[in-house]
């Protein structure tokens, strides 16, 4: 009962202007939250301790490992809205993976370019051609060519499915492209927080780069909503546009 | 689809299909890379396997925009995508079709290029066996790629970068498993049964894919 409740009221969702009311309503307490978030974790992540060893560049993983973790999240969004385009025809799912391909592309970004400014005092260079790193950009590099595919087409429906079919074959090659190079190259450090055995980073560090990842968590899914909000607004000004073209062109 | 198949091989054979571009277009790459890097024999033995591996690369990218794009101009797309065999399978066998007329003579010219890069004749052979193994999955990949991008007017780039980042993988496990070959220490059936399964893979998830963006591309 609950179930099929929940996904009547999902599909109530696919109604444009519900959506927007919704999100409308949300977004400014998604908003507060994510600044009171960010107040917090900036403040943590600047008033603790420096490592021994590293001194204050540690600061720079408060920013750098949420990044790196918002952009595997983004294309796994990404990759669930595609199958909402394919499967359901789903109209807010065209939207929401159209709307997440810039953010993803901005959170890989910003992880490439703290982990750039982490590893010239830590490994004496800029760039590396390790696992973690090469694996990252060759994300990034799936984020920007989604982009170009998206805005090479003007029919918006039919860029949606074309890109939901790239976003899912991308989807089950990342794992690949990760092992691969993790077999070839690796100076990076592993995983240290998400393990089996437990955290094996100190509670010191680990508290604000937690605070910090819901953050950035709760600040993707804000731009995000705005961001479809957006797309859905410029379609309907397209329509609207349209519509008044053929219009004017019927009255002369 | 036997007769798709000739049909296919007809096409990218005779005038204007433009097979053999690619072999061409692959030796160009191969023989601009000394001018490159000087004519150092020793250093161009050393990276010559990922030379020629990079070679046919982008050799194999260079033709894949046509894979779906001539049926779309002359309409016979819309027929194929009509009949009544599974379009996986069409696709399947097109991708099959694509690969012996534009892939099979990189693998066939690789050793020349071997030669030129002064590789040992294991290395050689490891080149030639790893490409054969390697450009079928290539291909598969590149069939998503050209299947999204085949209402675009001009989709060849596009679809170059929209498949080389999934054909990272291939490249790697390909040239490690060339190497292999040669240097000892490294045991050259690992990577090479990887590469196997990379191709496998893909020749079950590219025509798929394929078929799904396809059947969506058309209006």
């Amino acid at each position: 009962m609950t179930q099929s409740l929940a996904i009547t009221k999902f599909s109530d969702l696919a109604n444009p202007t519900r959506f927007l009311n919704l999100s409308g309503r949300i977004l400014p307490w998604l908003g507060c939250l994510t600044a009171a978030l960010f107040v917090a974790g900036l403040y943590l992540s600047f008033t603790t301790e420096g490592d021994y060893q590293q001194g204050e560049t540690v600061r720079i993983m408060y920013v750098h490992v949420p990044a790196a973790w918002l952009s595997m999240m983004c294309y796994s969004v990404m990759a669930l809205s595609a199958i909402g385009t394919l499967v359901w025809r789903h109209p807010l799912a065209d939207v929401s993976h159209k709307a997440a391909a810039p953010l993803g592309a901005a959170f890989t970004l910003i992880a490439l370019a703290t982990g750039s400014l982490w590893g010239k005092p830590m490994w004496g260079t800029w760039w590396v051609w390790d696992a973690r790193l090469t694996s990252v950009f060759v994300l990034f590099l799936m984020y920007l060519g989604l982009i170009a595919l998206n805005r090479a087409m003007d029919d918006p429906s039919k860029a949606a499915r074309v890109s939901a079919v790239l976003i899912l074959v991308g989807f089950v090659n990342i794992p690949i492209i990760k092992f691969s190079v993790e077999w070839w190259n690796t100076l990076h450090q592993p995983a240290s927080v998400v393990r089996l055995d437990g955290p094996t980073i100190d509670p010191e560090f680990l508290i604000p780069l937690l605070v910090m990842a819901f953050a950035f968590t709760f600040l993707f899914f804000t731009l995000h909503l705005m961001a479809m909000r957006n797309e859905i607004w410029r379609r309907r000004v397209t329509a609207q546009r349209r519509m008044a073209a053929r219009m004017a062109s019927r009255e002369s | 689809m036997i007769s798709l198949l000739l049909r296919d091989l007809k096409l990218s054979v005779r005038a204007g299909g433009g097979a053999l571009i690619g072999v061409l277009f692959f030796m160009t790459v191969v023989a601009v890379i000394p001018f490159g890097v000087g004519p150092d024999l020793n250093l161009l033995s050393r990276i010559g396997p990922a030379i020629v591996w990079i070679g046919a690369l982008l050799a194999a990218l260079l033709g894949l925009d046509r894979l779906f794009q001539t049926e779309r101009d002359d309409g016979s797309l819309d027929l194929i995508l009509m009949q009544e065999h599974p379009l996986v399978l069409t696709v399947l066998v097109k991708c099959l079709a694509h690969w012996v007329a534009n892939s099979l003579p990189l693998v066939i010219a690789s050793p020349l290029l071997g030669l030129f890069m002064n590789m040992s004749e294991a290395a050689i052979g490891a080149v030639a066996v790893t490409l054969l193994v390697g450009t079928p999955a290539l291909t598969f990949i590149g069939a998503v790629g050209a299947a999204v991008a085949v209402s675009l007017p001009r989709g060849g780039l596009l679809v170059s970068i929209l498949v080389l980042p999934l054909a990272i993988p291939v490249l790697i496990f390909g040239v490690s498993a060339s190497y292999a070959a040669v240097q000892d220490p490294a045991p050259f059936m690992p990577p090479f049964l990887i590469l196997l399964a990379i191709t496998m893979f893909f020749a079950v998830l590219g025509p798929l894919g394929a078929a799904l963006a396809l059947r969506n591309a058309s209006d």
